[in-house]
């Protein structure tokens, strides 16, 4: 059961990782990485969200959608539900810490349609996942999108101040260092 | 009930979305309330990393409502006194794109001087002073207390003499400080290329710290 | 054998050091002029005491420390002063600075020295003293004046002393030819140390294991002390006060640290001759050993040099040549900087002055791009990464230079000497610490400028509230003695104002009403007045009491007692007085609001008058019988007409030229009344107001009222009654022939009169 778990956490964060090896969730990814500290508030406000969100979806499909033969509305459901949970973690942060809220800007509405969100909460129906699985997948999304986001905030940082040749200056070479980032999770594939 | 439902997926579909509408915006009303905000924390960081010359230059009267004005939205280049440093610190706090200042120069840090035989004392520059940096009564001789001057000139202006002027601060034994050395790869474009390396330049002379 | 710690990094550039060896110390002489800077230590700068033309002698201070890190400054040589001006001295900036000149006389004329025989005998702070006052300050580099240095606290323990014979850099021979030659001063200067400090453990002199003969001499010299004298492997920068104290004893000198928080003090040789000789024989600091060395000089060598020996005085004696040297350094080749100018002196922290051949010390190649190659970090000493900082240096990113320890850097430069892209990269951790030294130093100062803003804001407030108070105070004393003045007129005239259509009598009535309302009113608040003075000058009272009595307590004067019962009087008298203050707030709180009404109704007086007043009584009066009879004529014009033509708007017409004819006698009579009252009262320009027209109507209508009997009052006004009810009557037939809207709003006042005719007949009954 244990062992079930801590493999399917691991898969989540590092083997099946949502932003560099499925591919959601890349415009925060993008986004939010210029500076250390606005990709960890944007992390934890991400993390809060989807872990809350798979739940929440989870609790919905299962209890209101499945009873009721609805099970075709799971995705206009869904987004409701996310929205929600956005809305109340903007809510909470705005009040908790207003720099973070002023920092996270535009991008903290924006979890509302981060694709990894609903990913998750559709793959959790796809998987058939039960309840503490599904909240542990939408905990596991969620680690593995703050880990490659610091490392590559943190990366960023430093590209900043780097001698760049001129034409990847900018975005691109923000991209080629998330295509090696992507190179190198791959290497975690043989994993699980 | 459920058999209604059942037999009419329709009615049940629209039942359950109005239901969880209605239970999510009910728990998004108490939130409102239990997390309402009120006040505004970043006037105060702003505040704090402006330089607090109370000149005005940037169009508002002092540093706080300047420091308002920026929490509401308004562009953080105005402060030449602050100049790029306080423009970067900003651009910072709020993660914003850093603007190049929005006056011609960055203003030099100096002090407020009285020609004391022109002045006639009518205590116009003390009314102005934001600081009360400039002591002096009526019909008597005023003068600029320098340490508390924080060069905002805004007395220079009442002077119905003009009798009042701005000098820069002096570089000091005490206040010198060394330059950032130009950048290697500005070097390289400009005086050398690869194979160059070991023939010296006459200009190099004052780089002379590293070795 | 005792360990020997290493420390991380450091470079092993060539030593060059045989040069400067060849001979032993010479004296460099009395040059002709000396140039003292005021400012030659860490620390505020030394005020001169001395004047232009002054003739000082050796030794004699010429310029007074100013603050606790600071030194004063001496006279090298006798002499005269000739000048306390702007000079160049010894900085990397090139900058002038204040400084004394004393045109030397040859005849080396000491002043009279305060020598000690048994420094043992003195006290800690007279040791400290004495060192303070012979202007020591640390001479292996930085000029840190060695009194602060020594003067530890004394709950802080030293277990060891550690004296710093390391001279790590390069070319410099300075301490090495002092250990070789005057080892006997360095272990007596060492033993007065060890006495102003007491360290606990041990006493330890660190030297590089290149100076053999140095090791020699302190160590025959150390023989029969607890001294000890450790040595260990060359490599730069053992030198280092903190890498010293880790080579040493292991310990890390904490971050941000002293020395003295781990428990030891560290000291140069050179500054322990000097404190030698300044404890011993009184001599203050007016003489070092500097190397002169270099290929370009032809006779290198150490110098024992009066401070304030001009540069290339100094360097004419080691042969120095100029066409060869293409700069000359003041320091090592590591550390030191370019000198701009020859003529700035010789000063406390002046180790050596290095001539170089351009062959020797070619200047660097530009600066290339960085390559990543992590040469620096594995040179760093204090193990931080010096490329990192680099680039944050670069990018102006101050926060995170401070989070990378930028201020733990000594900028020893062994990472410049270790970067194969030859980048300057001691510099941009020089540039970027000032710069992070200036932002601090500006968030110091616009927080002062800050709190200053906000007193001043704070000050205008108060001021303009007490003006407001004090304009406040001016209107109440106004209001009070118009009211006290007894004047009927102006009290009828807040009445006037006040849109009531009252019988005069009432009005006026209403009006002392008020007045006589307002006048316990006043009283009280004198009384408030009165009491609160009486409060005020009760404490005072109690306060120079209190003040008193805590002096003749301090004193234990005689009169204590009788003072004691004062104090206690005092007390309850204050409180008595706050009581009856209290109280009598509580009363007249009730009876505040009474006032009001009677503020309100002057306020729209005022201001009904204000608007008014561009109109005398007298002129309008005037325009409207010009109007009525301009009326009347048009009327009786349209009533002849309609009467020519026999057209039945003609009995109408009749009618309303009669009501005009009566309207014009009224006006008439008006200004007829007004212009006779205008002559006498012509002067006050009050009495242009409608309000004193009104207070004029009302008593004229009063004094007509008060000879009436009331019988004929009820008589009058039924009889003024049925006159309006009649004239309303008409009215609203005309109104109904015509079909005019107004017929609603005539109907309604109709019926209103009637009911009060109604009442006013039931009235006149009872009374007839």
């Amino acid at each position: 059961m244990l062992a079930d778990y801590s493999v399917l956490l691991i898969s989540a964060i590092l083997v099946n990782n949502f932003v560099l090896v499925q591919f959601l969730g890349l415009c925060p990814f993008m986004g939010v990485s210029n500076k250390l500290e606005t990709a960890i508030g944007m992390s934890s406000a991400t993390t809060f969200v989807l872990t809350l969100a798979s739940i929440c979806s989870w609790l919905t499909y299962e209890w209101l959608l499945v009873p009721l033969g609805l099970e075709y509305l799971r995705t206009i459901s869904f987004i409701l539900v996310i929205a929600v949970v956005v809305q109340f973690t903007e809510m909470v942060v705005r009040k908790t810490s207003p720099l973070l809220y002023k920092v996270l800007g535009v991008f903290l509405p924006l979890i509302t349609t981060n694709c990894a969100v609903l990913g998750v909460a559709l793959l959790n129906i796809n998987k058939e996942h039960s309840f503490v699985e599904s909240a542990l997948y939408g905990f596991g999304a969620a680690a593995g999108f703050s880990l490659v986001l610091v490392l590559f905030a943190a990366m960023r940082e430093r590209l900043a101040v780097a001698d760049v040749p001129q034409p990847f200056q900018g975005p691109a070479i923000g991209m080629v260092t998330a295509g090696l980032m992507s190179l190198a999770f791959m290497g975690f594939a043989g994993l699980v | 009930m459920i058999e209604l439902l059942s037999q009419h997926p329709f009615i049940a579909a629209l039942g359950s979305l109005a239901l969880l509408g209605l239970a999510f915006g009910s728990l998004l009303g108490f939130a409102a309330v239990k997390f309402k905000t009120e006040g505004d924390p970043i006037a105060d960081q702003v505040e704090a990393l402006l330089p607090q010359t109370q000149c005005g230059q940037c169009g508002y009267p002092g540093c706080r409502p300047y420091a308002e004005a920026i929490a509401q939205g308004d562009a953080i280049n105005k402060c030449p006194p602050g100049g790029e440093t306080t423009i970067n610190a900003l651009a910072d706090l709020l993660d914003v794109e850093a603007l190049p200042l929005d006056a011609e120069e960055e203003s030099v840090p100096s002090v407020a001087y009285i020609r004391e035989d022109e002045c006639i004392g009518c205590t116009k520059c003390i009314q102005a002073c934001p600081v009360d940096a400039i002591v002096g009564a009526a019909k008597h001789m005023h003068t600029v207390v320098a340490s508390e001057c924080t060069g905002c000139d805004l007395c220079v202006e009442p002077c119905p003499v003009d009798c009042i002027d701005m000098i820069p601060l002096p570089t000091t034994v005490q206040n010198w400080s060394w330059e950032l050395p130009p950048s290697a790869e500005e070097a390289i474009t400009e005086d050398l290329i690869a194979t160059d390396r070991g023939n010296s330049g006459e200009d190099s002379k004052d780089r002379d710290q590293a070795a | 054998m005792r360990k020997i710690w290493d420390i991380h990094g450091g470079v092993h550039p060539p030593e060059n050091k045989t040069q400067s060896l060849q001979r032993g110390i010479e004296n460099a002489g009395i040059p002709p002029v000396l140039v003292h800077p005021l400012s030659q230590h860490i620390g505020a700068p030394a005020a001169p005491i001395v004047e232009v033309g002054q003739s000082v002698l050796k030794g004699q201070m010429i310029a007074e420390a100013k603050g606790f890190v600071s030194v004063p400054v001496h006279a090298a040589s006798s002499g005269t002063v000739s000048a306390i001006e702007h000079r160049e001295i010894p900085h990397p900036s090139g900058l002038l600075a204040p400084c004394i000149v004393i045109d030397t006389d040859g005849k080396d004329e000491w002043i009279e020295l305060d020598p000690v025989d048994d420094y043992t005998a003195l006290e800690k702070a007279d040791l400290l003293h004495r060192i303070r006052d012979c202007g020591i300050a640390g001479m292996g580099g930085a000029g840190f004046p060695s009194a602060v240095k020594l003067s530890t606290r004394d709950d802080a323990v030293i277990d060891t002393l550690i004296i710093n014979g390391t001279e790590c850099e390069p070319y410099i021979t300075a301490d090495d030819m002092l250990m070789r030659e005057r080892a006997d001063q360095i272990i007596a200067g060492i033993k007065i140390l060890q006495h102003l400090i007491q360290p606990t453990e041990q006493t330890l002199i660190g030297v590089e294991d290149n100076k053999p003969e140095g090791i020699a001499a302190l160590r025959q010299a150390a023989e029969d002390s607890n001294i000890e004298i450790v040595v260990f492997p060359t490599k730069y920068p053992s030198g280092g006060e903190k890498q010293l104290i880790q080579i040493l004893t292991g310990r890390e000198v904490p971050s941000g640290g002293l020395p003295a928080d781990v428990g030891i003090v560290c000291q140069n040789i050179g500054t322990t001759v000097a404190i030698h000789r300044a404890v011993q024989f009184g001599e203050p600091l007016i003489s070092r050993i500097t190397t002169v060395t270099g290929e370009a000089c032809s006779a290198p060598g150490n110098f024992e040099v009066l401070l304030g020996t001009p540069v290339d005085y100094l360097l004419k004696l080691g042969g120095f040549n100029q066409q060869q040297c293409l700069r000359l350094v003041m320091g090592g080749p590591m550390m030191g900087f370019t000198l701009k100018d020859t003529s700035v002196p010789v000063v406390k922290t002046t180790n050596c002055l290095l001539a170089p051949t351009t062959e020797e010390l070619p200047p660097p190649p530009p600066a290339q791009a960085c390559i990543r190659c992590g040469l620096c970090a594995e040179a760093c000493p204090v193990s931080l990464l010096p490329q990192q900082m680099y680039w944050f240096a670069r990018g102006k990113e101050y926060e995170k230079l401070e989070d990378h320890n930028l201020f733990d850097c000594i900028e020893c430069g062994a990472c410049s000497y270790a970067c194969p892209s030859n980048i300057p990269l001691v510099q941009y951790y020089r540039a970027s610490k000032a710069e992070i030294r200036k932002q601090q130093q500006e968030k110091v100062k616009s927080e002062h400028a800050k709190a200053r803003f906000e007193a001043r804001q704070l000050r205008i407030e108060r001021e303009e509230a007490e003006k407001e108070a004090r304009r406040k105070a001016r209107q109440e004393a106004a209001k009070k003695k118009a009211a006290a003045g007894k004047d009927p007129i102006k009290a009828a005239q807040e009445k006037a104002a006040a849109p009531a259509v009252d019988p005069a009598q009432a009005a006026i009535e209403k009006a002392m009403a008020k007045r006589s309302g307002e006048a316990p009113q006043e009283s009280s608040e004198e009384t408030l007045a009165r009491l609160q003075k009486a409060v005020e000058t009760a404490e005072k009272r109690l306060e120079s009491a209190s003040a008193k009595l805590k002096e003749a307590e301090a004193a234990d004067a005689p009169n204590l007692g009788a003072l004691q019962t004062a104090h206690e009087r005092m007390t309850e008298k204050l409180a008595k007085a706050k009581e009856e203050l209290q109280q009598h707030q509580q009363v007249s709180s009730g009876a505040s609001d009474t006032n009001d009404p009677a503020a309100a109704a002057i306020a729209r007086a005022q201001a009904a008058r204000a608007s008014k007043e561009d109109k005398s009584p007298l002129e309008k009066a005037q325009e409207q019988v010009a109007s009525l009879e301009k009326r009347l004529t048009k009327s009786e014009q349209k009533l002849a007409e309609a009467k020519e033509s026999g057209s039945d708007t003609a009995e109408v017409l009749e009618q309303s030229t009669a009501k005009l004819r009566e309207k014009l006698d009224a006006a008439r009579a008006e200004l007829a009344q007004i212009s006779e009252s205008e002559a006498p009262v012509a002067a006050a320009a009050s009495t242009n107001d409608p309000a004193q027209l009104a207070i004029e109507k009302a008593m004229a209508a009063r004094e007509a009222a008060a000879k009436l009997s009331p019988e004929d009052k009820a008589r009058k006004a039924l009889e003024s009654l049925e006159a309006r009810v009649e004239k309303t009557r008409a009215k609203l037939a005309e109104a109904e022939e015509s079909g005019a809207d107004t017929v609603e709003v005539l109907r309604d006042t109709l019926a209103k009169l009637e009911d009060k005719l109604a009442e006013a007949r039931k009235d006149a009954g009872v009374e007839g």
